[in-house]
Protein backbone atom coordinates (compact mmCIF):
# COMPACT_ATOMS: atom_id res chain seq x y z
CA UNK A 1 0.00 0.00 0.00
CA UNK A 2 2.82 2.49 1.31
CA UNK A 3 4.06 2.04 -2.67
CA UNK A 4 0.68 4.07 -3.50
CA UNK A 5 0.29 6.19 -0.90
CA UNK A 6 1.47 10.07 -1.53
CA UNK A 7 -0.49 13.67 -1.61
CA UNK A 8 -3.25 13.69 -3.78
CA UNK A 9 -3.56 15.86 -6.61
CA UNK A 10 -6.67 17.81 -6.48
CA UNK A 11 -8.17 19.53 -9.05
CA UNK A 12 -11.58 21.52 -10.23
CA UNK A 13 -11.77 17.95 -12.71
CA UNK A 14 -13.82 16.19 -9.85
CA UNK A 15 -16.98 18.61 -10.08
CA UNK A 16 -18.61 16.68 -13.42
CA UNK A 17 -17.88 13.29 -10.78
CA UNK A 18 -20.15 15.00 -8.18
CA UNK A 19 -22.52 16.51 -11.19
CA UNK A 20 -22.96 13.04 -12.13
CA UNK A 21 -23.73 11.92 -9.11
CA UNK A 22 -26.21 15.20 -8.05
CA UNK A 23 -27.64 14.44 -11.70
CA UNK A 24 -28.76 10.76 -10.69
CA UNK A 25 -29.95 11.59 -7.17
CA UNK A 26 -32.33 14.45 -8.44
CA UNK A 27 -34.10 12.00 -10.60
CA UNK A 28 -35.13 10.45 -7.54
CA UNK A 29 -34.90 13.09 -4.95
CA UNK A 30 -38.15 12.93 -3.56
CA UNK A 31 -37.82 9.60 -2.23
CA UNK A 32 -34.35 9.86 -1.49
CA UNK A 33 -35.16 12.32 0.36
CA UNK A 34 -37.86 10.78 3.00
CA UNK A 35 -35.94 7.22 2.71
CA UNK A 36 -33.01 9.38 4.15
CA UNK A 37 -34.60 11.54 6.53
CA UNK A 38 -37.62 9.48 7.97
CA UNK A 39 -35.23 7.29 10.00
CA UNK A 40 -33.70 9.89 12.15
CA UNK A 41 -36.56 12.28 12.54
CA UNK A 42 -38.73 9.00 14.07
CA UNK A 43 -36.27 7.73 16.38
CA UNK A 44 -35.22 12.10 17.86
CA UNK A 45 -39.13 12.22 17.62
CA UNK A 46 -40.40 9.39 19.04
CA UNK A 47 -37.57 9.13 21.58
CA UNK A 48 -37.77 12.37 22.28
CA UNK A 49 -41.28 12.72 23.10
CA UNK A 50 -41.95 9.36 24.46
CA UNK A 51 -38.96 8.82 26.57
CA UNK A 52 -38.25 12.40 27.22
CA UNK A 53 -41.45 12.85 28.93
CA UNK A 54 -40.10 10.49 31.75
CA UNK A 55 -36.97 12.13 32.19
CA UNK A 56 -35.97 15.03 33.77
CA UNK A 57 -33.83 17.69 32.25
CA UNK A 58 -30.58 15.92 30.25
CA UNK A 59 -27.30 17.81 31.00
CA UNK A 60 -29.24 20.97 32.01
CA UNK A 61 -31.76 20.69 28.76
CA UNK A 62 -34.94 18.97 27.86
CA UNK A 63 -34.41 15.61 26.62
CA UNK A 64 -36.01 16.23 23.08
CA UNK A 65 -33.55 19.33 22.51
CA UNK A 66 -30.17 17.18 24.30
CA UNK A 67 -31.70 14.04 21.41
CA UNK A 68 -31.68 16.64 18.58
CA UNK A 69 -28.57 17.86 18.70
CA UNK A 70 -27.41 14.45 18.76
CA UNK A 71 -29.37 13.48 16.18
CA UNK A 72 -28.25 16.81 13.87
CA UNK A 73 -23.99 14.71 13.86
CA UNK A 74 -25.62 11.03 13.81
CA UNK A 75 -27.98 11.52 10.72
CA UNK A 76 -25.19 13.58 9.01
CA UNK A 77 -22.63 10.94 9.66
CA UNK A 78 -24.88 8.45 8.79
CA UNK A 79 -25.88 10.01 5.12
CA UNK A 80 -22.52 10.63 4.41
CA UNK A 81 -21.46 6.85 5.78
CA UNK A 82 -24.33 5.13 3.55
CA UNK A 83 -23.65 6.96 0.35
CA UNK A 84 -19.70 6.26 0.14
CA UNK A 85 -20.19 2.58 1.18
CA UNK A 86 -23.37 1.64 -0.91
CA UNK A 87 -23.81 3.65 -3.04
CA UNK A 88 -19.88 4.77 -4.10
CA UNK A 89 -18.97 1.29 -3.90
CA UNK A 90 -22.36 0.61 -6.50
CA UNK A 91 -20.31 2.89 -8.62
CA UNK A 92 -17.00 1.68 -8.45
CA UNK A 93 -17.86 -2.34 -8.12
CA UNK A 94 -20.83 -3.36 -9.72
CA UNK A 95 -21.92 -0.28 -12.51
CA UNK A 96 -18.05 -0.07 -13.00
CA UNK A 97 -18.59 3.77 -13.77
CA UNK A 98 -15.22 4.68 -12.48
CA UNK A 99 -13.38 2.41 -14.61
CA UNK A 100 -15.69 4.49 -17.76
CA UNK A 101 -14.98 7.79 -16.21
CA UNK A 102 -11.14 7.11 -15.47
CA UNK A 103 -10.53 5.89 -19.27
CA UNK A 104 -11.63 9.82 -19.86
CA UNK A 105 -8.60 12.35 -18.56
CA UNK A 106 -9.89 11.94 -15.16
CA UNK A 107 -7.59 10.87 -12.07
CA UNK A 108 -8.97 8.48 -9.27
CA UNK A 109 -8.13 11.93 -7.05
CA UNK A 110 -10.79 13.40 -9.51
CA UNK A 111 -13.34 10.48 -9.00
CA UNK A 112 -13.02 10.13 -5.60
CA UNK A 113 -12.77 14.14 -4.51
CA UNK A 114 -16.33 14.36 -6.78
CA UNK A 115 -17.48 11.17 -4.21
CA UNK A 116 -16.14 12.84 -1.09
CA UNK A 117 -17.71 16.19 -1.88
CA UNK A 118 -20.79 14.30 -2.87
CA UNK A 119 -21.47 12.46 0.48
CA UNK A 120 -20.64 16.63 1.74
CA UNK A 121 -23.79 17.51 0.12
CA UNK A 122 -25.86 14.40 0.93
CA UNK A 123 -24.76 15.40 4.62
CA UNK A 124 -25.57 19.04 3.90
CA UNK A 125 -29.32 17.92 3.12
CA UNK A 126 -29.67 15.40 6.05
CA UNK A 127 -28.32 18.17 8.71
CA UNK A 128 -30.66 20.82 7.03
CA UNK A 129 -33.67 18.69 7.30
CA UNK A 130 -32.83 17.76 11.30
CA UNK A 131 -31.99 21.66 11.57
CA UNK A 132 -35.47 22.25 9.91
CA UNK A 133 -37.16 20.43 12.58
CA UNK A 134 -35.10 22.02 15.51
CA UNK A 135 -36.38 25.55 14.32
CA UNK A 136 -39.76 24.09 13.68
CA UNK A 137 -40.08 22.74 17.33
CA UNK A 138 -38.40 26.03 18.78
CA UNK A 139 -35.79 23.46 20.38
CA UNK A 140 -32.81 26.50 19.72
CA UNK A 141 -31.53 29.05 22.18
CA UNK A 142 -30.24 31.49 19.64
CA UNK A 143 -31.64 31.20 16.04
CA UNK A 144 -28.38 33.16 13.99
CA UNK A 145 -26.08 30.26 16.27
CA UNK A 146 -27.90 27.71 15.06
CA UNK A 147 -27.03 28.68 11.47
CA UNK A 148 -23.08 28.01 12.56
CA UNK A 149 -24.51 23.99 12.58
CA UNK A 150 -24.65 24.12 8.62
CA UNK A 151 -20.69 24.15 8.32
CA UNK A 152 -20.57 21.68 11.02
CA UNK A 153 -22.74 19.35 8.77
CA UNK A 154 -20.48 19.63 6.24
CA UNK A 155 -16.93 19.01 8.27
CA UNK A 156 -19.22 16.01 9.92
CA UNK A 157 -19.69 15.34 6.42
CA UNK A 158 -16.35 15.50 5.06
CA UNK A 159 -14.80 13.20 8.23
CA UNK A 160 -17.08 10.43 7.78
CA UNK A 161 -16.96 10.06 4.10
CA UNK A 162 -13.47 9.95 3.96
CA UNK A 163 -13.77 7.24 6.91
CA UNK A 164 -16.14 5.38 4.16
CA UNK A 165 -13.57 5.54 1.51
CA UNK A 166 -11.80 3.37 3.01
CA UNK A 167 -14.12 0.89 3.78
CA UNK A 168 -15.02 1.20 0.42
CA UNK A 169 -11.90 0.81 -0.62
CA UNK A 170 -11.10 -2.84 0.94
CA UNK A 171 -14.58 -4.08 0.32
CA UNK A 172 -15.21 -7.38 -1.63
CA UNK A 173 -19.46 -7.07 -1.17
CA UNK A 174 -22.21 -5.37 0.39
CA UNK A 175 -22.19 -7.95 3.42
CA UNK A 176 -18.69 -6.13 4.23
CA UNK A 177 -20.11 -2.74 5.12
CA UNK A 178 -22.52 -4.32 8.16
CA UNK A 179 -18.73 -5.06 9.63
CA UNK A 180 -18.25 -1.18 9.41
CA UNK A 181 -21.51 -0.59 11.17
CA UNK A 182 -21.67 -3.91 14.10
CA UNK A 183 -17.43 -2.52 14.88
CA UNK A 184 -17.40 1.07 14.20
CA UNK A 185 -20.45 3.12 13.75
CA UNK A 186 -23.07 1.68 16.23
CA UNK A 187 -20.72 1.82 19.14
CA UNK A 188 -19.27 4.95 18.32
CA UNK A 189 -23.29 6.06 18.51
CA UNK A 190 -23.34 5.09 21.59
CA UNK A 191 -19.97 6.15 23.01
CA UNK A 192 -20.12 9.61 21.46
CA UNK A 193 -23.49 11.25 23.51
CA UNK A 194 -26.20 10.77 20.62
CA UNK A 195 -28.85 9.43 23.13
CA UNK A 196 -27.19 9.89 26.84
CA UNK A 197 -24.64 12.07 28.06
CA UNK A 198 -20.89 11.02 27.57
CA UNK A 199 -20.59 11.25 31.52
CA UNK A 200 -22.61 8.25 32.14
CA UNK A 201 -19.80 6.63 30.90
CA UNK A 202 -17.05 4.85 33.01
CA UNK A 203 -14.13 6.69 32.80
CA UNK A 204 -12.15 4.15 30.51
CA UNK A 205 -14.65 4.32 27.94
CA UNK A 206 -15.31 8.37 28.28
CA UNK A 207 -11.26 8.32 27.53
CA UNK A 208 -11.51 6.29 24.27
CA UNK A 209 -14.88 8.53 23.39
CA UNK A 210 -12.62 11.55 23.55
CA UNK A 211 -10.81 10.54 20.31
CA UNK A 212 -13.80 8.93 18.52
CA UNK A 213 -14.71 11.82 15.38
CA UNK A 214 -18.45 11.73 16.41
CA UNK A 215 -17.36 13.43 19.75
CA UNK A 216 -16.12 15.84 18.00
CA UNK A 217 -19.17 16.87 16.10
CA UNK A 218 -21.35 16.47 19.10
CA UNK A 219 -19.46 18.85 20.66
CA UNK A 220 -20.00 21.05 18.21
CA UNK A 221 -23.67 20.75 17.33
CA UNK A 222 -25.10 20.40 21.08
CA UNK A 223 -23.93 24.34 22.55
CA UNK A 224 -24.62 25.41 19.02
CA UNK A 225 -28.23 23.79 19.15
CA UNK A 226 -28.87 25.25 23.09
CA UNK A 227 -27.17 28.63 22.07
CA UNK A 228 -23.73 28.65 23.49
CA UNK A 229 -20.03 28.89 22.00
CA UNK A 230 -18.27 25.43 22.02
CA UNK A 231 -15.77 24.78 24.28
CA UNK A 232 -12.20 24.32 22.23
CA UNK A 233 -13.78 24.74 18.58
CA UNK A 234 -10.14 24.30 16.81
CA UNK A 235 -9.71 20.93 18.76
CA UNK A 236 -12.85 19.71 17.35
CA UNK A 237 -12.34 21.13 14.09
CA UNK A 238 -9.06 19.93 13.32
CA UNK A 239 -10.40 16.53 14.50
CA UNK A 240 -13.15 16.12 12.08
CA UNK A 241 -10.71 17.23 9.25
CA UNK A 242 -7.82 15.21 10.20
CA UNK A 243 -10.00 12.23 10.10
CA UNK A 244 -11.65 12.93 6.95
CA UNK A 245 -8.33 14.14 5.69
CA UNK A 246 -6.49 10.71 6.65
CA UNK A 247 -9.26 8.98 5.71
CA UNK A 248 -9.37 9.99 1.98
CA UNK A 249 -5.50 9.88 1.62
CA UNK A 250 -5.76 6.21 3.01
CA UNK A 251 -8.49 5.85 0.75
CA UNK A 252 -6.93 7.08 -2.39
CA UNK A 253 -3.64 4.46 -1.73
CA UNK A 254 -5.75 1.33 -1.05
CA UNK A 255 -8.25 2.01 -4.25
CA UNK A 256 -5.41 2.87 -6.64
CA UNK A 257 -3.91 -0.59 -5.50
CA UNK A 258 -7.33 -1.78 -6.18
CA UNK A 259 -8.17 -0.42 -9.82
CA UNK A 260 -4.66 0.68 -11.03
CA UNK A 261 -2.34 -1.59 -10.30
CA UNK B 1 0.53 8.32 -33.37
CA UNK B 2 1.67 5.34 -30.97
CA UNK B 3 5.16 4.71 -29.84
CA UNK B 4 5.84 1.40 -27.31
CA UNK B 5 9.43 0.56 -26.63
CA UNK B 6 10.12 -2.34 -24.27
CA UNK B 7 7.22 -2.05 -22.37
CA UNK B 8 7.39 -4.71 -19.40
CA UNK B 9 4.60 -5.09 -16.47
CA UNK B 10 5.44 -7.70 -14.09
CA UNK B 11 2.50 -8.98 -10.97
CA UNK B 12 4.51 -10.23 -8.47
CA UNK B 13 6.66 -12.96 -10.09
CA UNK B 14 4.64 -13.21 -13.15
CA UNK B 15 5.56 -11.26 -16.34
CA UNK B 16 2.19 -10.27 -18.27
CA UNK B 17 3.97 -7.83 -20.95
CA UNK B 18 7.36 -8.37 -21.56
CA UNK B 19 9.58 -6.26 -23.58
CA UNK B 20 7.06 -5.18 -25.96
CA UNK B 21 7.94 -3.05 -28.72
CA UNK B 22 4.65 -1.56 -30.92
CA UNK B 23 4.17 1.25 -33.71
CA UNK B 24 1.23 2.59 -35.12
CA UNK B 25 0.40 4.91 -37.76
CA UNK B 26 -2.16 7.80 -38.07
CA UNK B 27 -4.77 6.38 -39.84
CA UNK B 28 -4.12 2.76 -39.32
CA UNK B 29 -6.04 -0.11 -37.93
CA UNK B 30 -3.86 -2.08 -35.93
CA UNK B 31 -4.87 -5.30 -34.20
CA UNK B 32 -3.61 -7.06 -31.25
CA UNK B 33 -4.38 -10.67 -31.14
CA UNK B 34 -3.91 -13.34 -28.43
CA UNK B 35 -5.56 -15.98 -26.46
CA UNK B 36 -7.00 -15.04 -22.82
CA UNK B 37 -4.10 -13.73 -20.47
CA UNK B 38 -2.06 -13.07 -23.17
CA UNK B 39 -1.46 -9.65 -21.95
CA UNK B 40 -3.89 -8.11 -24.18
CA UNK B 41 -6.08 -5.89 -21.62
CA UNK B 42 -3.10 -5.01 -19.26
CA UNK B 43 -1.13 -3.46 -22.53
CA UNK B 44 -4.26 -1.51 -23.25
CA UNK B 45 -4.20 -0.47 -19.52
CA UNK B 46 -0.86 0.42 -19.93
CA UNK B 47 -1.55 2.57 -23.02
CA UNK B 48 -3.73 5.10 -21.18
CA UNK B 49 -1.29 5.19 -17.95
CA UNK B 50 -4.07 3.37 -16.26
CA UNK B 51 -1.59 1.41 -14.50
CA UNK B 52 2.16 2.10 -14.21
CA UNK B 53 4.89 0.22 -15.85
CA UNK B 54 8.05 -2.01 -14.77
CA UNK B 55 10.22 -1.09 -17.55
CA UNK B 56 9.88 0.70 -20.93
CA UNK B 57 8.67 3.76 -22.81
CA UNK B 58 4.95 4.83 -24.21
CA UNK B 59 4.39 8.12 -26.43
CA UNK B 60 0.43 7.95 -27.10
CA UNK B 61 -0.41 11.00 -30.14
CA UNK B 62 3.11 12.15 -29.44
CA UNK B 63 2.35 13.00 -25.76
CA UNK B 64 4.57 10.88 -23.15
CA UNK B 65 2.49 7.98 -20.70
CA UNK B 66 2.24 7.69 -17.65
CA UNK B 67 4.29 11.36 -17.02
CA UNK B 68 1.52 12.84 -19.44
CA UNK B 69 -1.30 10.11 -19.26
CA UNK B 70 -4.30 12.62 -18.46
CA UNK B 71 -3.49 15.12 -21.38
CA UNK B 72 -2.74 11.70 -23.90
CA UNK B 73 -6.20 10.26 -22.69
CA UNK B 74 -7.66 13.45 -24.40
CA UNK B 75 -6.76 12.49 -27.53
CA UNK B 76 -8.03 8.83 -26.92
CA UNK B 77 -11.82 7.24 -26.58
CA UNK B 78 -11.56 3.81 -24.80
CA UNK B 79 -14.47 1.29 -25.46
CA UNK B 80 -14.02 -1.51 -23.05
CA UNK B 81 -14.80 -4.82 -23.00
CA UNK B 82 -17.19 -4.74 -20.18
CA UNK B 83 -20.06 -2.19 -20.68
CA UNK B 84 -20.09 0.31 -18.16
CA UNK B 85 -22.48 2.92 -19.16
CA UNK B 86 -24.39 4.64 -16.65
CA UNK B 87 -27.74 2.30 -16.00
CA UNK B 88 -29.07 5.65 -14.13
CA UNK B 89 -29.32 7.57 -17.02
CA UNK B 90 -31.13 7.51 -20.64
CA UNK B 91 -28.83 7.07 -24.05
CA UNK B 92 -28.55 11.36 -24.28
CA UNK B 93 -27.86 11.37 -20.78
CA UNK B 94 -25.16 8.71 -20.82
CA UNK B 95 -23.40 10.64 -24.04
CA UNK B 96 -23.94 14.32 -22.23
CA UNK B 97 -22.35 12.91 -18.54
CA UNK B 98 -19.49 11.53 -20.88
CA UNK B 99 -18.76 14.60 -22.40
CA UNK B 100 -18.51 16.63 -19.19
CA UNK B 101 -15.44 14.48 -18.07
CA UNK B 102 -13.48 15.48 -21.16
CA UNK B 103 -14.45 19.22 -19.47
CA UNK B 104 -16.59 19.90 -22.68
CA UNK B 105 -19.17 22.51 -22.50
CA UNK B 106 -22.71 21.21 -22.33
CA UNK B 107 -24.13 22.92 -25.50
CA UNK B 108 -20.87 21.59 -27.40
CA UNK B 109 -21.98 18.13 -26.29
CA UNK B 110 -25.81 18.93 -27.42
CA UNK B 111 -24.61 19.91 -30.80
CA UNK B 112 -22.44 16.76 -31.08
CA UNK B 113 -25.45 13.70 -29.83
CA UNK B 114 -27.56 14.09 -32.74
CA UNK B 115 -24.30 12.94 -34.79
CA UNK B 116 -23.35 10.40 -32.47
CA UNK B 117 -26.77 9.07 -32.67
CA UNK B 118 -27.03 8.41 -35.85
CA UNK B 119 -23.36 6.86 -36.16
CA UNK B 120 -24.88 4.04 -33.50
CA UNK B 121 -28.08 4.18 -35.53
CA UNK B 122 -29.60 5.05 -31.68
CA UNK B 123 -31.51 8.39 -33.00
CA UNK B 124 -35.12 6.66 -32.09
CA UNK B 125 -33.66 5.68 -28.46
CA UNK B 126 -32.23 8.66 -27.51
CA UNK B 127 -34.29 8.25 -24.29
CA UNK B 128 -34.25 4.84 -23.65
CA UNK B 129 -32.72 3.55 -20.80
CA UNK B 130 -29.94 1.61 -20.75
CA UNK B 131 -31.92 -1.50 -19.69
CA UNK B 132 -34.08 -1.70 -22.61
CA UNK B 133 -31.27 -1.53 -24.96
CA UNK B 134 -29.86 -4.96 -26.35
CA UNK B 135 -26.33 -6.31 -25.88
CA UNK B 136 -25.82 -4.50 -29.51
CA UNK B 137 -27.32 -1.22 -28.90
CA UNK B 138 -25.44 -0.95 -25.70
CA UNK B 139 -22.07 -1.63 -27.47
CA UNK B 140 -22.99 0.71 -30.09
CA UNK B 141 -23.66 3.52 -27.60
CA UNK B 142 -20.59 2.74 -25.76
CA UNK B 143 -18.60 2.99 -29.27
CA UNK B 144 -20.69 6.53 -29.77
CA UNK B 145 -19.42 7.43 -26.11
CA UNK B 146 -15.57 7.20 -26.94
CA UNK B 147 -16.17 9.90 -30.04
CA UNK B 148 -18.44 12.07 -27.85
CA UNK B 149 -14.91 14.46 -27.88
CA UNK B 150 -13.94 13.50 -31.32
CA UNK B 151 -10.65 11.79 -30.83
CA UNK B 152 -8.05 11.01 -32.85
CA UNK B 153 -7.25 7.42 -31.96
CA UNK B 154 -9.74 4.93 -30.52
CA UNK B 155 -8.84 1.93 -28.71
CA UNK B 156 -11.28 -0.93 -28.38
CA UNK B 157 -11.08 -3.89 -26.36
CA UNK B 158 -12.90 -7.03 -27.78
CA UNK B 159 -15.54 -4.80 -29.00
CA UNK B 160 -17.99 -7.80 -30.46
CA UNK B 161 -17.32 -10.52 -27.33
CA UNK B 162 -20.39 -11.44 -26.71
CA UNK B 163 -22.35 -9.81 -29.87
CA UNK B 164 -24.70 -11.90 -32.33
CA UNK B 165 -23.78 -12.16 -36.13
CA UNK B 166 -26.04 -9.07 -37.09
CA UNK B 167 -24.72 -6.74 -33.93
CA UNK B 168 -20.90 -7.83 -34.95
CA UNK B 169 -21.46 -6.92 -38.26
CA UNK B 170 -23.03 -3.41 -37.49
CA UNK B 171 -20.30 -2.61 -35.47
CA UNK B 172 -18.21 -3.61 -38.07
CA UNK B 173 -19.42 -1.18 -40.36
CA UNK B 174 -19.68 1.32 -37.63
CA UNK B 175 -15.50 0.94 -37.53
CA UNK B 176 -15.23 1.27 -41.34
CA UNK B 177 -16.67 4.41 -41.18
CA UNK B 178 -14.04 5.86 -38.47
CA UNK B 179 -10.87 4.10 -39.88
CA UNK B 180 -12.40 5.74 -43.57
CA UNK B 181 -12.77 8.91 -41.68
CA UNK B 182 -8.77 8.68 -40.48
CA UNK B 183 -9.23 7.95 -36.70
CA UNK B 184 -6.42 5.55 -35.84
CA UNK B 185 -7.34 2.33 -34.24
CA UNK B 186 -6.29 -0.26 -31.48
CA UNK B 187 -8.44 -3.08 -31.36
CA UNK B 188 -7.94 -6.09 -29.16
CA UNK B 189 -9.97 -9.70 -30.09
CA UNK B 190 -9.26 -13.10 -30.35
CA UNK B 191 -11.77 -12.98 -33.34
CA UNK B 192 -9.62 -14.10 -36.00
CA UNK B 193 -12.11 -12.88 -38.60
CA UNK B 194 -12.74 -9.50 -36.98
CA UNK B 195 -9.32 -8.96 -37.31
CA UNK B 196 -8.65 -9.88 -41.02
CA UNK B 197 -11.50 -8.01 -41.52
CA UNK B 198 -10.78 -4.55 -40.16
CA UNK B 199 -6.67 -4.84 -39.32
CA UNK B 200 -4.53 -3.65 -41.61
CA UNK B 201 -1.31 -4.76 -39.47
CA UNK B 202 -1.31 -7.21 -36.10
CA UNK B 203 0.62 -8.65 -33.47
CA UNK B 204 -0.12 -11.96 -32.33
CA UNK B 205 0.77 -11.45 -27.99
CA UNK B 206 1.25 -15.01 -26.19
CA UNK B 207 2.59 -14.75 -22.79
CA UNK B 208 3.29 -10.87 -23.00
CA UNK B 209 5.32 -10.67 -26.07
CA UNK B 210 4.84 -10.67 -29.93
CA UNK B 211 4.80 -14.18 -31.51
CA UNK B 212 4.19 -12.54 -34.79
CA UNK B 213 3.42 -9.26 -36.68
CA UNK B 214 2.21 -8.15 -40.18
CA UNK B 215 -0.51 -7.59 -42.57
CA UNK B 216 -2.85 -10.47 -42.28
CA UNK B 217 -2.49 -11.63 -45.46
CA UNK B 218 1.30 -11.78 -45.25
CA UNK B 219 1.21 -13.31 -41.68
CA UNK B 220 -1.14 -16.38 -43.47
CA UNK B 221 1.23 -16.49 -46.40
CA UNK B 222 4.49 -16.29 -44.20
CA UNK B 223 3.18 -18.49 -40.99
CA UNK B 224 0.97 -21.52 -43.25
CA UNK B 225 0.43 -23.07 -45.91
CA UNK B 226 -2.64 -21.91 -48.47
CA UNK B 227 -4.97 -24.45 -47.61
CA UNK B 228 -6.17 -26.76 -44.55
CA UNK B 229 -8.83 -29.67 -45.05
CA UNK B 230 -10.29 -31.21 -42.21
CA UNK B 231 -10.60 -34.50 -42.02
CA UNK B 232 -13.10 -36.53 -39.91
CA UNK B 233 -15.10 -39.51 -39.51
CA UNK B 234 -15.07 -43.14 -38.57
CA UNK B 235 -12.06 -43.75 -40.95
CA UNK B 236 -9.80 -40.83 -40.14
CA UNK B 237 -7.42 -42.62 -38.64
CA UNK B 238 -6.29 -44.96 -40.90
CA UNK B 239 -6.33 -42.50 -43.64
CA UNK B 240 -4.13 -40.09 -41.61
CA UNK B 241 -1.97 -43.75 -41.03
CA UNK B 242 -2.25 -44.26 -44.48
CA UNK B 243 -1.61 -40.89 -46.14
CA UNK B 244 -1.62 -38.15 -43.98
CA UNK B 245 2.32 -38.25 -44.26
CA UNK B 246 2.50 -38.39 -47.90
CA UNK B 247 -0.18 -35.82 -49.29
CA UNK B 248 -0.10 -32.90 -46.45
CA UNK B 249 2.56 -30.55 -46.11
CA UNK B 250 1.89 -30.48 -42.86
CA UNK B 251 -0.96 -32.04 -40.28
CA UNK B 252 -1.88 -32.42 -36.60
CA UNK B 253 -4.74 -34.04 -34.93
CA UNK B 254 -6.94 -32.42 -32.35
CA UNK B 255 -9.48 -35.10 -31.06
CA UNK B 256 -10.87 -37.09 -33.64
CA UNK B 257 -10.53 -34.54 -36.17
CA UNK B 258 -7.24 -34.17 -38.73
CA UNK B 259 -6.24 -30.77 -39.61
CA UNK B 260 -4.08 -31.33 -42.83
CA UNK B 261 -2.30 -28.26 -44.07
CA UNK B 262 -0.80 -28.41 -47.76
CA UNK B 263 0.13 -26.76 -50.81
CA UNK B 264 -1.47 -28.73 -53.03
CA UNK B 265 -5.13 -29.44 -52.01
CA UNK B 266 -6.21 -30.68 -54.89
CA UNK B 267 -3.60 -33.95 -54.45
CA UNK B 268 -5.38 -34.21 -50.91
CA UNK B 269 -8.82 -34.03 -52.24
CA UNK B 270 -8.06 -36.58 -54.64
CA UNK B 271 -6.90 -39.24 -51.82
CA UNK B 272 -10.03 -38.11 -49.89
CA UNK B 273 -12.39 -39.32 -52.95
CA UNK B 274 -14.40 -41.92 -52.37
CA UNK B 275 -13.12 -43.29 -49.14
CA UNK B 276 -16.13 -44.59 -47.70
CA UNK B 277 -16.60 -43.16 -44.16
CA UNK B 278 -14.87 -39.84 -44.20
CA UNK B 279 -15.89 -36.61 -44.37
CA UNK B 280 -13.88 -33.51 -44.95
CA UNK B 281 -13.98 -29.65 -45.26
CA UNK B 282 -11.78 -27.78 -47.82
CA UNK B 283 -11.07 -24.35 -47.01
CA UNK B 284 -8.43 -21.65 -47.92
CA UNK B 285 -6.15 -21.47 -44.45
CA UNK B 286 -7.20 -18.51 -42.65
CA UNK B 287 -5.41 -16.10 -39.56
CA UNK B 288 -6.97 -18.10 -36.66
CA UNK B 289 -4.87 -21.45 -38.74
CA UNK B 290 -1.86 -18.72 -38.31
CA UNK B 291 -2.88 -18.34 -34.46
CA UNK B 292 -3.70 -21.40 -33.38
CA UNK B 293 0.21 -22.31 -35.05
CA UNK B 294 1.50 -19.61 -33.10
CA UNK B 295 0.12 -20.05 -29.89
CA UNK B 296 -0.84 -24.11 -29.88
CA UNK B 297 -4.08 -25.25 -28.93
CA UNK B 298 -3.93 -25.70 -25.32
CA UNK B 299 -7.42 -24.02 -23.46
CA UNK B 300 -5.89 -20.71 -21.84
CA UNK B 301 -7.97 -19.70 -18.57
Amino acid sequence: MTRHLRVPRLSWRFIPVWQRNYLVWKKLAIPSILGNLADPMLYMLGLGYGLGRLLPDVAGMPYLTFLAAGTVAYSTMNAATFEVLYSSFSRMHVQRTWDAILNAPMTLDDVMLGELTWAVSKSLLSGLAILAVIWGLGLYGNFWMTLWIIPVVALVGFCFGGLGLVMNAVSPSYDFFLYYFTLVITPMVLLCGVFFPVSQLPPLLQGVSAWLPLTHAIDLARPLVVGTVPDRIPLHVAGLLAYGSAGYVIALALTRRRLLR
Amino acid sequence: MLSVRGLTKKYGDAVVVRGLDLDVKRGECFGLLGPNGAGKTTTLRLLLGLTDPDAGSIELAGIPVPQRAREARMKVGVVPQMDNLDPDFSVRENLMTYGRYFGMPKAAIAARVPELLEFAGLASKADAQIAQLSGGMKRRLTLARALVHDPEILFLDEPTTGLDPQARHLIWQGLRRLISAGKTIVLTTHFMDEAERLADRLVILDHGSIVAEGAPRALIETHIEPAVVEVYGEGVSSWTRDHAGSVCTRSETVGETLFCYTDDADRVLGALNHVDGLRYVHRPSNLEDVFLKLTGRDLRD
